[in-house]
Order: C-alpha cells, then sequence, then structure tokens
C-alpha cells in the first residue's frame, strides 16, 4: 500500500463545458485509472468489452472489477435489450432526463445523443436540455421525463399519478419497468461520472 | 460469496415469485441478475479490499436513510447491527437525522446555467461524531451526503479529503460505487413498488368485484 504516494489528478488547461449540449464531450479523471499493463485477467473480466480499455472512466472503475463487471451488465441489458418494451430512444430519453436533473452535462451530452440517433428528434431531445425538465414536448415524452424526475429526486417523488400518466401515454407495464429502470440506472452513472472526474471540451474547434 | 443471497431487489420491493412483477423482472434477466451481483460483489465482496464489510453497511444505512425508504434502510442497518457495536449504528442513525434534505441541489459551472444554481447545505458530520467515527467514516459520510444531495458540487478537492482520511484511490472506487449503486437500487425499489401498488389497485378491485360476484357473497 502506497497511500503517501496516492493523490487526486488536476487537469488546468482543460476547457470546461458550460451548458447541456449534444456534442461529444471528453471526460478527465481526478483519480488515477490503471495502466493497460496492470490489467489482469480478473480486470478484462470486469472490463467486459475489450475496447472499453481505452477508456480512463472505465480504466478507474476496473479498480474495483467484481462491481464494474455487474453494473456493466446491468447497463446493457436496461438499455439494449429492446426485443420487446420501450423503444431504445426512450429509454435514452429518460437517461437524459435523470442527467439534465443532477446536472450531469457529460452524461446528458451522451444519452441525449443516443435519444436523437434513435428519435430522429433531435430538436426536441434539445429543448430537454435547453429549457430544462419542465419543457412541454408532448404527451408520451412528458410522462417519460417527469416519471423519470420524480424518482430521480431524494426522496424520491414517483407515485401513482406517474404511473397513471405513463398508461395513458400509451405504455405498459414492461414499458414502464424499462423507464423505471432507465432512470434508476442513471442515478448510478451520473454520481460516478460527477465526483471522479469532469467533462472537458474537444481540444480544438477549429 | 454466496449464491443462494435471495435477490435483494424482490426481497425489498416485496415481489413474489409468481407474480405480475416477478413476471415483468424476468423479462430482463440480465439486468435482474446483474443488479443482484452489483450488491453481492459490494456487500459480500470475495476481496475487501480496504473497505471492510461494516464500514460498507454503515454507509449504506446512511445512504438509505438519506434517501427516506424505510424497508431498504432497515435492510442495511440490520446489517450494521450484525456487523458493528451499537455506538456506530445511533451514530448512523443520528447523522440521518442531521442529514436528510431534499435534492438534487448544487451548482453549475459560471455561464448560462448559473441561473439553475440551488443553494444547499454542505453537510458535516457532527464534531463529537466524527471523533468517535475516526476520519475515515466521517468523511466517507460526508462524501455520501454530497453524491446523494449535490452530486454536480462533487470536486477533486472532496476526493483529496478521503485521500487524506486514510482512503486509497481502489477504496474510493469502491466507495463510490457503493453510494452509487445504492442510488439506483433505492429508486428500483420505490418504482417497483409504487408499480405494483398502482396494479394491485386495479387488480385487486377486479378481483373483489368479481369474487363476490362468483360467491354471491357480500
Amino acid at each position: 500500500m502506497t497511500h503517501m504516494t496516492e493523490k487526486t489528478l488536476s487537469h488546468p488547461d482543460s476547457r470546461e463545458p458550460v451548458a447541456f449540449t449534444q456534442d461529444e464531450l471528453g471526460w478527465l479523471p481526478w483519480l488515477e485509472p490503471l495502466a493497460s499493463d496492470e490489467l489482469t485477467e480478473r480486470h478484462w473480466a470486469g472490463l467486459v468489452d475489450p475496447s472499453r480499455a481505452k477508456s480512463p472512466y472505465f480504466l478507474l472503475l476496473a479498480r474495483d472489477p467484481e462491481v464494474l463487471e455487474a453494473r456493466t451488465k446491468t447497463d446493457k441489458d436496461i438499455f439494449y435489450n429492446t426485443g420487446s418494451g420501450l423503444p431504445r430512444a426512450e429509454r435514452e430519453l429518460a437517461a437524459a432526463a435523470t442527467s439534465r436533473l443532477n446536472g450531469c452535462i457529460y452524461c446528458a451530452s451522451v444519452h441525449a445523443r443516443f435519444a436523437t440517433v434513435h428519435s430522429k428528434r433531435g430538436d426536441d431531445v434539445q429543448r430537454l436540455l435547453d429549457e430544462g425538465v419542465e419543457a412541454n414536448i408532448d404527451r408520451r415524452w412528458n410522462a417519460v421525463i417527469a416519471a423519470s424526475v420524480a424518482l430521480t429526486k431524494t426522496p424520491s417523488a414517483f407515485d401513482d399519478e406517474h404511473i397513471d400518466e405513463l398508461y395513458a401515454a400509451g405504455l405498459d407495464d414492461l414499458e414502464i419497468v424499462d423507464v423505471i429502470n432507465g432512470a434508476a440506472f442513471f442515478n448510478w452513472a451520473n454520481r460516478l461520472m460527477l465526483s471522479l472526474g469532469e467533462p472537458t471540451l474537444p481540444a480544438k474547434n477549429s | 460469496m454466496s449464491t443462494t443471497t435471495p435477490d435483494v431487489i424482490d426481497h425489498l420491493a416485496g415481489i413474489a415469485p409468481n407474480s405480475r412483477l416477478d413476471t415483468l423482472r424476468a423479462q430482463r434477466p440480465q439486468a435482474r441478475e446483474n443488479a443482484q451481483k452489483s450488491y453481492l460483489a459490494l456487500f459480500e465482496p470475495a476481496f475487501p479490499g480496504g473497505v471492510s464489510v461494516a464500514e460498507r453497511y454503515a454507509i449504506a444505512t446512511f445512504v438509505a436513510g438519506l434517501h427516506r425508504q424505510p424497508i431498504v434502510h432497515d435492510f442495511y442497518a440490520d446489517g450494521l447491527t450484525k456487523l458493528a457495536d451499537r455506538q456506530l449504528a445511533e451514530i448512523v442513525a443520528a447523522e440521518i437525522l442531521r442529514g436528510a434534505i431534499t435534492g438534487p441541489y448544487g451548482r453549475y459551472p459560471a455561464g448560462p446555467l448559473s441561473g439553475e444554481d440551488r443553494e444547499g447545505p454542505e453537510y458535516q458530520v457532527f464534531v463529537t461524531h466524527a471523533d468517535l467515527l475516526g476520519p475515515r467514516l466521517a468523511t466517507a459520510l460526508e462524501h455520501a451526503h454530497l453524491l446523494v444531495f449535490r452530486p454536480r458540487d462533487a470536486d477533486e478537492a472532496a476526493l483529496q479529503r478521503l485521500i487524506d482520511a486514510g482512503w486509497s484511490t481502489t477504496d474510493i472506487v469502491t466507495i463510490s460505487q457503493l453510494i452509487a449503486f445504492l442510488s439506483f437500487q433505492i429508486r428500483v425499489v420505490a418504482g417497483l413498488r409504487a408499480l405494483a401498488s398502482a396494479a394491485r389497485k386495479d387488480g385487486a378491485a377486479t378481483s373483489i368485484f368479481t369474487g363476490a360476484l362468483a360467491t354471491g357473497a357480500i
């Protein structure tokens, strides 16, 4: 154990985004990620996809590989298991709305972008980012956003009224479970992204 | 790591085998199995590393208490009582009362979002309790409060306080995962409970009605 040498990492030259955006952002860790040459079989298992070894975020989380592996597999089923249930676009909408309320500019950028890709409704997604979670989009999206927001508050404000409104907007039970899972999962993701590092604008725009 | 521990989300949400909610959860089998594996990795770890299981239950009890979810709180508080002395459990209970507010709040980087800044308290463990807990647990509880209520205020300085209190980088990853996982688990439980009760309202009304008709009673 070399606790004496451990310290946080600083990024004084990073340019910080100051608004919600669908543009691609970077993320810089405040704690030292594992180095690629330190990775054991346990760590590779934790990363699930070898390509994640390029990400400082996942290389940092790989310090506890059992939790990372289980978390990654939870994430994938909640968002990518779309053979039944809520369309991917609306799962991403739940993630983006949760991130908007918690204030995770990085998470919101990724999942707003995915919501746009899968819905082809980039302007509506942008209204969530620009106007906030009160944006009046349409009944179905409003219901998904309101449910995600209510569940994200501490303590949770999610109740029968949100469920009734989701039913009224046309969602069935499985789709409501997908909203619950998507919003709940981003309460996990937002807290890691916000507390272990910072978003950064691309190095050059011109 | 136990393979026989019952599914904790089902337990906390009151989901019985073959119930409607059980059938719904079964359609996301990987999410269900891996939410459970996340719980086991955090609370029955094969490699506890620098964060003891008692410390994990103390932080979890605090996080669940801050969310005011009595069923989840009691589950972790019972675990804490089995692992630690009574004084630790009492201090955590007292700190839940001191720390419980509403969130999320916090500040954005200066710019167009500054109008959405929401000020709120910067929680610190009561000084007498901090002395009794020691710097490791006291800073861990303060970090938990930061992540639960104002995650957008998190910064490098908060991580440096954990390091200064004796936590390693790897320990901090584990503690962060624990707090963040609880933020997920508690919301899944709250959401599924609300869905079960909404469904029960409809379903129960129907079955009482048809039951009354079928038996001719009432």
